[in-house]
């Protein structure tokens, strides 16, 4: 009879596998999505925004259109240039300290976040590679104790569980590491990479009022369409110190958020890892009593 | 040694019994001869195994006379030292001189193994509670390790030479605690000499570790990286292990090639192991001989018994494979696990750096530090992993092709059997009823029974001892994790 029950508890396990990965998935992009929600919440200027409104309050489906071919050839396009335009911008020194300096710090910090997530993707991938040969391991010694019903069959069983269980906490280690340190380290690679563009946004304001600022001189040297360079000019410098100082507002939020949100992380990572290694001990010594006491 | 005692009793009742014969009875004095000085020499290598086969397992004639030696083998066993009923089958396989046609052997050594067979019920119960408790005290009687790898010469004719060391409190040998030095090639010969003299007889002998070429280039080049570290620490616990199962096994113990093996300072070159050598050739050529043979006979299985016991085997092995590929690959990815968090602490590393919050830049490189540990961690995880319970699933498996080697040769003795059987029905109707009798691998189900206690008490400790390093690499994990939470807490 106890043969069938285990054998009962064996037969869904492919479902069961497939239930929790869903459920991790589903977790992460549930947490990416309230993340976004409260940055724009958050934010003075955005959460005043129509849409968000629109997008928190109506009760009934949005159908919302994705990109078709056409706009995401244009997206694609703009991409290009910008970096293209990128490249040129950055070279030009900025005036202003605080912006040189996050700068500097903004482009090494990219480089860096980028090189970790993907560390932290290898590493989590492994971990749940290890999970899965605990799941193999724990069939074959099953269908080994399944033999006959000797002795060492029973030990077999019994190892087997202890591997189930095992292997269910590996998991769960690998997709909370996953949840909380790939996802930050991506969360703010892609962040860094929004204040870079940001920057490049400013820098790019930048080169235009320098170069209205140039083409007013030419034009006052020679005396021919000075007015419309002096509006340009305008224009370009009201852009430019709008920019500039939203810009600077932004980027030292970004570091407040950003040494909250690690210190959230790190802590409920580290909880987390503690939790699992704790139930993991006891499941090991409890099996090792059981079988240390069967001899 | 009791061995000794045992050809004259027989010998002369048989002599006594089997006065009809047509044979004459110079043949059985013959035989005694060369029976009492076998014990003591070493059967020679090229001997071809398939006359031994025959006259172990040939058709037994007059089992009526038995009743006479039923009473001496009872009063023997009672009064010998168990270990030796089984030590007369070693004593049985050295047979006869060529010189002696194949059919009279048969009828020569049939008797003893019949009678043995005979008389096997009994005997073999008794005796086989005396074998368990023999090898059980045998475990704590003799201990044997295999240490410190030294390279020996240089380039290609490189070897690696390991010292054996033994401690014993058994008599047969010489001294309490000796040790030897011997390379690879020592531990292959004495394998082969093993093999030759008991596996056709239905012992299972433990299998040696495998060569390879690869590995041994690796090390004699001298290449000092980790692999060929990692290869000779790998074969160095195979051996250690391959002798340690050797000397449990009481028959083998008893034997003098061992004896030897683990004493004498100097033991001659075992030339026929080495790969690319004559005999290398010739066991080649006979494994493919084997392979096409097995595709050719087929036998019929009459005993119940052993059929059942192939097909658990089949399935047995087939499931180690299994379980052995799944660790493998944990071990693997254990491996690449462990370098992702040194390659992962390294990058949190230099982002701390260039963090310029201080607070959480000290908190990403305790971070970096946390998991530069556990990828310590993860590759001594995976180093037992692999040590203690991979390697002992892949002896297992070499195990159970030794075992499918002895079913094979019983089969090949099957054949032999049928094809004597033939050739004597030409000659002899009385004898042809009695050639119907059980075969002479009883003997083998006593060992079989032996082989699976030791099998789960090996079992068993292997892997409750992997899964205390489980649990100490938890508590480790533990460790580290609580000492890096404060750090992140302090987070401003």
């Amino acid at each position: 009879m106890t043969t069938t029950l285990t054998e009962i508890k064996h037969l869904p396990t492919l479902a069961l596998l497939v239930c929790c990965e869903y459920l991790a998935i589903f977790k992460k992009t549930v947490a990416m999505h309230e993340v976004f929600l409260c940055r724009v919440a958050a934010h003075p200027i955005l959460r005043k925004d129509l849409n968000f409104h629109v997008f928190l309050e109506y009760n009934q489906d949005l159908s919302v259109r994705g990109k078709n071919k056409k706009e995401k050839l244009e997206d694609f396009f703009k991409n290009m240039v910008k970096s293209a335009d990128g490249v040129i911008v950055s070279g030009v020194k900025d005036v202003d300290d605080f912006f040189e300096h996050e700068r500097t710090f903004l482009v090494e910090y990219h480089n860096r976040v980028k090189d970790a997530s993907a560390k932290s993707d290898k590493m989590t991938r492994s971990h749940k590679n290890v999970a899965d040969d605990y799941n193999r391991i724990g069939s074959s010694l099953y269908s080994l104790g399944t033999q006959d019903s000797t002795d060492i069959c029973k030990f077999f069983l019994k190892v087997s569980e202890l591997f189930d269980k095992t292997r269910k906490i590996e998991a769960r280690v690998s997709a909370d590491e996953d949840l909380k340190l790939s996802d930050l380290l991506k969360y703010y690679l892609r962040e860094s990479q929004a204040a870079k563009d940001l920057l490049y946004r400013r820098s790019r304001s930048l080169v235009d009022y320098e170069n209205a600022n140039k083409a007013l001189d030419k034009a006052r040297a020679k005396n021919k369409d000075v007015l419309q360079a002096e509006t340009t000019q305008q224009i370009c410098c009201q852009k430019f110190e709008k920019i500039s100082e939203s810009a600077k507002q932004e980027l030292i939020d970004f570091k407040t958020r950003r040494v909250a949100a690690f210190r959230k992380n790190l802590v409920e990572l580290a909880e987390l890892e503690l939790k699992h290694a704790k139930g993991n001990l006891q499941l090991l010594q409890s099996c090792l009593a059981v079988l240390n006491g069967d001899t | 040694m009791a061995a000794e005692r045992e050809p004259p009793p027989l010998g002369d009742a048989r002599a006594a019994d089997l006065e009809e014969l047509e044979d004459g009875e110079d043949l059985f004095t013959s035989t005694v001869s060369t029976l009492e000085s076998s014990p003591s020499s070493p059967e020679p290598v090229n001997l071809p195994a398939e006359d031994l086969s025959t006259n172990s397992n040939g058709p037994k004639p007059a089992e009526i006379m038995l009743d006479d030696d039923r009473e001496d083998l009872f009063a023997e066993a009672t009064e010998e030292v168990s270990l030796d009923s089984p030590e007369r089958d070693p004593m049985l396989s050295p047979k006869p001189t060529p010189a002696i046609t194949p059919v009279t052997p048969v009828t020569l050594v049939a008797p003893r193994m019949e009678s043995k067979s005979v008389a096997a019920p009994v005997i073999f119960d008794r005796s086989r509670e005396e074998i368990e408790e023999e090898a059980n005290g045998d475990l704590f009687d003799i201990e044997i390790n295999v240490s410190d790898p030294e390279k020996v010469g240089d380039g290609m004719n490189a070897y690696m030479a390991y010292r054996v060391t033994t401690k014993t409190t058994l008599s047969m040998f010489h001294k309490n605690e000796f040790s030897v030095k011997r390379r690879f090639s020592d531990f292959l010969g004495l394998h082969s000499k093993l093999a030759t003299k008991y596996m056709h007889i239905g012992y299972i002998v433990p299998p040696a570790p495998e060569k390879s070429i690869v590995g041994m280039t690796k090390v004699k080049v001298g290449k000092e990286d980790s692999s060929s570290t990692e290869f000779v620490e790998k074969r160095r616990a195979a051996l250690e292990r391959y002798l340690q199962r050797t000397v449990k096994h009481p028959t083998l113990l008893q034997d003098p090639d061992l004896r030897q093996f683990l004493e004498s300072s100097e033991l001659p070159r075992a030339v026929n192991t080495q790969a690319l050598s004559g005999a290398g050739i010739l066991r080649m050529v006979n494994k493919a001989a084997d392979a096409v043979n097995k595709m050719t006979i087929k036998m019929n299985e009459s005993d119940a018994w052993f059929e059942e016991k192939q097909q658990q085997f089949e399935n047995l092995d087939q499931q180690l494979r299994k379980l052995h590929a799944s660790v493998e690959a944990l071990v693997c990815h254990r491996k690449e696990l462990s370098a992702n968090t040194a390659a992962f602490a390294k990058s949190a590393a230099m982002l701390g750096n260039s963090e310029d919050h201080t607070a959480l830049s000290r908190a990403l490189s305790q971070l970096a530090e946390v998991e530069e540990k556990i990828d310590q961690l993860h590759q001594e995880q995976a180093f037992a992993d692999f040590y203690v319970f991979s390697e002992l699933l892949g002896d297992y498996i070499r195990l159970i092709a030794a075992v499918k080697g002895v079913f094979d040769h019983r089969m090949k003795c099957w054949q032999k059997w049928q094809d004597a059987q033939v050739t004597l029905q030409k000659k002899r109707e009385a004898e042809a009823k009695l050639q119907l009798a059980n075969k002479p691998d009883k003997l083998q189900q006593a060992k079989d029974e032996i082989k699976e206690k030791e099998r789960v008490k090996d079992f068993k400790t292997v892997i409750i001892e992997y899964l205390e390093s489980l649990v100490q690499t938890q508590q480790q994990l533990i460790k580290y994790w609580e000492a890096f939470l404060p750090e992140a807490k302090a987070i401003a």
